[in-house]
């Protein structure tokens, strides 16, 4: 165990990988300057917070993330100026959405579900009144953005979900559970999905806009995980919650298309949390190898070892590929449901198995929690689940090849 | 008042420097290039001079090859109001550099010129005096704090010393080089970014300038320093003077 030491120390400075890896063809002179600057900026005032983030199961206290990023201007990349944002489009987003995952999973997964799941959707459906009210807070930060669809007996059947929306003098009355929010501990502001008319399934759905406040409204236990460990997932408890009819974000019973075309724009957009992780594995695994010395040779010395970092490379390169072709696709208008969950289908999957190499490559190392390889797993694996799982995302896929025949 | 701020295009810090087989010099292909640390300093002071109503107009200027337009971008996206590019694709040493910019200071007229104190590639610390002395301005290096009095006149300058800390009064037009305590260089913001892409990055070469580019050294070999050697304990005081002096030679 004597190396671990010595190793130990250099690698608690900065080890990024020297490599440029070339991705002249994904991005233009704007988007490579913006990728340097958001690396930059989450390298100095995110990542030195990942270790503990992760080992203490919450953000920093001593420092405002919500509020740096948002000064930031990382927030509202795809809302319009008049409310703060930068009226950018999802390239853009992505690129932050990785930048951010690589200095921290559980840091890049809240900003996800802050700036996409509710930030975008209240974007994309509200009314110019909503959006006057709720997203200035949101994109400078001051304000945390949340989402909720899945309850405890409603994942992949998210349709079948039983929180109600009764009818009542000027508003709803919400009655249910929700599971697996991100950011329900700490949001002020949140899209919930709940039933207006339980008998219609799928068209009686409808979304609200839900602030913390509200009576009725509450939050249970904070679910301790795998991985994205201080990215705050809870339950939310609705009883008897009065929400105004004007809270309703896009119309009575029309909740699942704002929830299905959302879902299309979640999945790209956090598809650059499973690129940015494993980019911070090659970052570490890269000059490991070079230091790290067996049989009098630096271990990246060995074939099995450089077939390993070429598999981590080009399972990178390629889905990089994928996920910002897709991107440039859906800035033109172009929103393909099949490819939207076919580049997290892809990015999540080889995150995972990008990041079991990692440890791999460490060795009796990797097995340490005192490198972070371990964390990048448990952190990748949950992009095989969230957003839809992987078997629902085939499923999508598959049905739209097969319908398209 | 105008500021001109030279940035140079250098090998990212972070960097692990390789050599290039030839032994010619530093391995820059596919290795992350930046903005001088120093640069960003020079020109962080100068935006803050100009947000506080001193300045009027911000100007970057880089000498080098055609990427230098990317460190100029970064320097617009930090906050520089228009940028300069003297295109040349060959090797500078500071010289050559400094009569550039006595040549573009003519043609400028700014009240203050700002530098880096050294490039982190060739450390040289040379730049900014070469530049002071063609030009007979007086020059403030190493500043860790500067202060402009009120009509723009007179620049209060702390200089990091040896000894400590040294205040010089100079009378603008003056050359000013930055160092490490001076300030917290500013990220370049997207929106920043954007508006960047409209503005204006001039080109130029050093005939346009009537400098001639010549150079009285030549690189010769850039080795990698001898691989540290184990240490010995020695047994006496006299054994070591012993070593010193016959060994090492440097007694």
């Amino acid at each position: 165990m004597q190396r671990l030491f010595a190793l130990t120390s250099s690698l608690s400075r900065r080890t990024r990988s020297s490599a440029a890896f070339s991705t002249s063809l994904l991005f233009d002179n704007t988007q490579k300057q913006f990728k340097e600057s958001v690396a930059q900026f989450a390298e100095e005032n995110i990542a030195p917070h990942a270790a503990e983030i992760d080992r203490s199961n919450y953000l920093p206290k001593d420092v405002n993330l919500w509020k740096l990023m948002g000064d930031f201007n990382l927030h509202g990349i795809t809302a319009p100026e008049e409310y703060g944002g930068l009226g950018l489009g999802y390239i853009y987003h992505c690129i932050a959405m990785e930048e951010i995952s690589r200095a921290s999973g559980s840091v890049g997964l809240s900003y996800g579900a802050h700036s996409n799941l509710c930030i975008n959707q209240l974007v994309r459906n509200g009314t110019p009144a909503q959006k006057q009210k709720y997203l200035p807070k949101l994109i400078s930060g001051e304000h945390v953005g949340a989402l909720a669809m899945s309850e405890p007996n409603a994942g992949s059947d998210v349709v079948s979900m039983k929180c109600k929306a009764d009818r009542a003098k000027g508003g709803y009355i919400l009655n249910g559970n929700k599971m697996w929010c991100t950011n329900g501990p700490v949001a002020e502001t949140l899209v919930v999905y709940a039933k207006t008319d339980m008998t219609a399934h799928s068209k009686g759905i409808t979304a609200f806009i839900i602030e913390k406040d509200m009576p009725g409204f509450s939050t249970a236990q904070k679910l301790d995980k795998l991985g994205m460990r201080g990215s705050d997932t809870c339950e939310l408890v609705f009883e008897n919650c009065f929400v105004p009819e004007k809270n309703v974000l896009g119309q009575e019973g029309k909740g699942v298309y704002v929830m299905m075309s959302g879902l299309d724009l979640e999945r790209l957009v956090l598809a650059g949390g499973p690129l940015g992780i494993m980019q911070a594995c090659l970052d570490v695994v890269l000059p490991y190898v070079k230091q790290r010395e067996q049989f009098g040779r630096p271990i990246g010395e060995f074939q099995f070892i450089q077939g390993k970092i070429a598999d981590m490379y080009t399972s990178l390169q390629s889905s990089r590929s994928y996920v910002y072709s897709v991107a440039r696709d859906c800035d033109s208008g172009i929103i393909n449901p099949k490819d939207c969950a076919g580049v997290i289908l892809c990015a999540a999957e080889r995150a995972t198995q990008v990041a079991l190499q990692a440890i791999q490559c460490l060795g009796g190392n990797g097995y340490v929690n005192e490198y972070p390889t371990g964390r990048f797993l448990r952190d990748a694996k949950l992009y095989e689940i969230g957003a839809g799982t992987s078997e629902i995302r085939r499923m999508i896929i598959g049905r739209e090849l097969f319908k398209e025949q | 008042m105008k500021i001109l701020v030279a940035v140079k295009r250098v090998v990212d810090y972070a960097v692990k420097i390789r050599l290039k087989p030839d032994k010619s010099g530093v391995e820059t292909s596919n290795v992350k290039m930046s903005m001088n640390p120093f640069c960003e300093i020079a020109l962080e002071e100068a935006l803050r001079i100009k947000e506080s109503g001193r300045a009027s107009e911000v100007v970057a200027v880089s000498v080098g090859q055609a990427q230098c337009t990317d460190t100029l971008r970064t320097g617009l996206a930090m906050g520089a109001d228009r940028a300069i590019h003297v295109e040349y694709p060959g090797t500078l040493y500071p010289l050559s550099v400094a009569k550039i910019f006595k040549a573009l200071v003519d043609a400028e007229r700014p009240a203050l010129l700002l530098l880096g104190k050294q490039a982190i590639d060739d450390d040289c610390n040379q730049t900014g005096q070469m530049i002071a002395g063609l030009l007979k301005w007086p020059q403030a290096t190493f500043a860790s704090k500067v202060v402009l009095d009120e009509g723009n006149k007179v620049a209060t300058v702390d200089r990091e010393v040896d000894g400590g800390l040294e205040t010089l009064s100079l009378d603008l037009p003056a050359v000013i080089t930055t160092d490490l305590r001076l300030n917290q260089p500013r990220y370049a913001t997207l929106p920043n970014i954007m508006k960047a892409k409209s503005k204006v990055i001039k080109k130029l070469t050093p005939l346009d300038l009537n400098v001639e580019i010549r150079s009285d050294l030549e690189v010769v070999q850039v080795t990698e320093p001898p691989k540290r050697q184990a240490g010995v304990i020695l047994s006496s005081v006299d054994q070591l003077i012993d070593r010193l002096k016959n060994e090492s030679r440097v007694i």
